[in-house]
């Protein structure tokens, strides 16, 4: 459904990101992890439109979005949350919803009543009416994904949608994601939540300074030496065999 | 849009056109009509700015646009005035189209699309002023003839009618932006850019859209301007005055709502004119009136008269949820 071809992003000298290719597969959940910094929201960007690559090509498809603007990537189907939310903070809940369900929907009655629709769904029922920027962290990012979710999209790229959130607010979302998938949309998710990432994606892709240096099922992609390396630094794998094995 | 939408303005609009009724002092009906000229032009501000949150300073550009191609297409092409006030608003459209074009497609906003869109009401008012065309500096003197065909009228309670109408139907044209699509997209685009881009939203589209309906708007009040003074001159048409006028009455009034131009526009001139008549001939005592009430709408009400009063009546409602509830 989508494919990166080794994309890279240069900001000035700095390589945001090098060389990345993936595949993620119609119906999936993939993920896309790595450390602080490593390029994965830049990643985003290219498959979103925000950005252009400096190099490689973005299909979505099948075909070549790499020069589509934004808004026409979001009417082939492709939805992302912003990791810092981006709320339409002077309006209400249900009018952010309904923006996004405009997409799809020209009369403003069809707009929103899908957008109730779908605000409930993820759990804003009872914050439809009011406003935006009245919402905890928890209903920010439930917004979030309830705006890119209006769009009816075929792949959402959801962006750390659970971080800062608590383990009962994570432990409620995880199951409104799943449902989502199973309803037939494809979903590509950054996520530091280990808990998530193992519960919910069948393939998982792992960044670091730009690089896909690992992937693989996410049981098999922590166990993998490179990529422990990524997180705690160089050495780290060896050490953490010796602990083992002295424990 | 439904009809009961519309129903407020239908009612609001037929209470005012009494008024002729009752009044009928030339000196009062002048100040109405002029009012109802500053609230059109101002009318089409907020369509940009207060719905698009893209504050232009400009507007004179489109104002004076209207008052130009209206009084010249009559007195030097012999257009009919009515066939010349409908190209002086599309004149207006086209202008607007323009420059939003040229600054919203290098991706121009804020202060920096304040500035640009002031500049180009510059330019136009000097061409304006130096042009043999435009009849420079003396202006243009649309020709006394009073006859309905020729859009003179004997009373200016006939002008009165036909300014409101035109704040009717723009009252109508904004609520209809206020309940569509395009209207949730343009403030969609006022409120946070990259996320209506996200959504789907093609911004650049959706903001030549709305400039273009707001300089048709602002250039219908500077064809109305024109025919109502039959004289029109660079200063008049494409002076700062009628951009500041046309950014304070939708703030006093209440940005990006369908009644706050009117109602701040009634407002500022009203109390402009009160004071001119209890302090009598202090010069500029209404100026400082405008000033005064400007601070005082941004000091303690943020969403202008209308959400003041709106916050009164519900005191618990947040504004942004109460301003488009
Ligand atoms: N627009 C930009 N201009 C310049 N540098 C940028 C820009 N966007 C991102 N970067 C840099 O690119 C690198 C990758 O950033 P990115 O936000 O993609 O990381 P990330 O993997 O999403 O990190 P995190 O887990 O903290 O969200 C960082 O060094 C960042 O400072
Ligand atoms: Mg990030």
């Amino acid at each position: 459904m989508l494919e990166v071809q080794n994309a890279t992003k240069r900001f000035g000298g700095l390589v945001a990101v090098n060389q990345a290719s993936l595949k993620v597969a119609a119906g999936s959940i993939t993920g896309l992890i790595g450390p602080n910094g490593a390029g994965k929201t830049t990643l985003f960007t290219l498959i979103s439109g925000f950005e252009r690559p400096t190099e490689g090509r973005v299909l979505f498809e099948s075909q070549d979005i790499s020069g589509d603007e934004p808004h026409i990537r979001a009417r082939r189907g492709i939805a992302r949350t912003f990791q810092i939310v981006q709320p339409f903070a002077g309006l209400s809940v249900v009018e952010n919803i309904a923006v996004g369900a405009h997409l799809r929907h020209a009369k403003r009655s069809d707009a929103m009543a899908r957008a109730e629709e779908v605000g409930r769904r993820v759990g804003l029922g009872p914050e439809l009416d009011k406003s935006a920027s009245s919402l905890t962290v928890a209903g920010r990012k439930r917004l979030e994904l309830a705006r890119a979710l209006a769009t009816e999209p075929k792949l959402l790229l959801l962006d750390e949608v659970l971080a800062g959130l608590n383990p009962s607010e994570i432990r409620d979302i995880i199951p409104v994601v799943r449902a989502i998938r199973d309803e037939g949309v494809t979903i590509l998710m950054i996520e530091h939540v280990m808990q998530a990432v193992m519960n919910l994606c069948e393939q998982v892709y792992v960044l670091a300074q730009g690089q896909i240096i690992a992937e693989g099922p996410p049981a098999e992609v922590c166990d993998d030496a490179t990529v422990i390396e990524a997180y705690l630094g160089a050495g780290a794998a060896e050490r953490l065999k010796r602990e083992k094995v002295h424990a | 849009m439904t009809f009961r939408d519309i129903v407020p303005i239908l009612v609001l609009i037929s209470l005012l056109a009494f008024v002729p009724v009752f009044v009928t002092a030339n000196t009062v009906l002048n100040f109405l009509v002029f009012t109802l000229i500053i609230a059109l032009a101002a009318q089409g501000w907020n369509i940009l700015g207060g719905f698009g949150g893209q504050f232009s300073f400009g507007h004179a550009a489109f104002f004076g646009t209207g008052a130009y191609v209206a009084a010249l297409l009559q007195v030097r092409l012999g257009f009919n005035p009515w066939v010349a006030f409908a190209i002086g608003a599309v004149a207006g459209a086209a202008v607007g189209w323009m420059i939003g074009y040229l600054s919203f497609r290098s991706g121009l906003r804020g202060s920096y699309f304040a500035l640009v869109t002031l500049a180009f009401a510059e330019v136009l008012r000097i061409l304006a002023n130096a042009a043999a065309f435009t009849g420079g500096a003396a202006g243009v003197l649309i020709k006394l003839d009073v006859r309905p065909e020729n859009f003179q009228f004997e009373s200016r309670a006939a002008f009165f009618w036909i300014a409101l109408a035109l704040v009717g139907a723009t009252l109508v044209l904004t609520r209809w932006i206020e309940r569509s699509r395009f209207g949730a997209q343009l403030v969609a685009v006022r409120e946070n850019e990259a996320a209506a881009k996200a959504l789907g939203v093609d911004t650049l589209r959706v903001k030549l859209g709305a400039i273009t309906l707001s300089g048709a708007v602002t250039a219908a009040a500077g064809c109305l301007y024109a025919q109502y003074f039959l004289y029109v001159d660079a200063n008049i048409a494409y002076g700062t005055w009628i951009s500041v006028e046309a950014i304070l009455a939708p703030i006093v009034g209440g940005l990006g709502t369908v009644f706050g131009p009117l109602v701040g526009a009634v407002a500022l001139h009203g109390l402009g004119e009160i004071t001119k008549l209890a302090a009598g001939s202090v010069p500029g005592i209404d100026l400082m009136v405008f000033g005064g009430l400007l601070v005082v709408a941004v000091a303690f009400a943020p969403d202008g008269i209308l959400g003041l009063l709106r916050r009164l009546r519900r005191p618990v409602q947040t504004s942004g949820a109460a301003r488009h509830a």
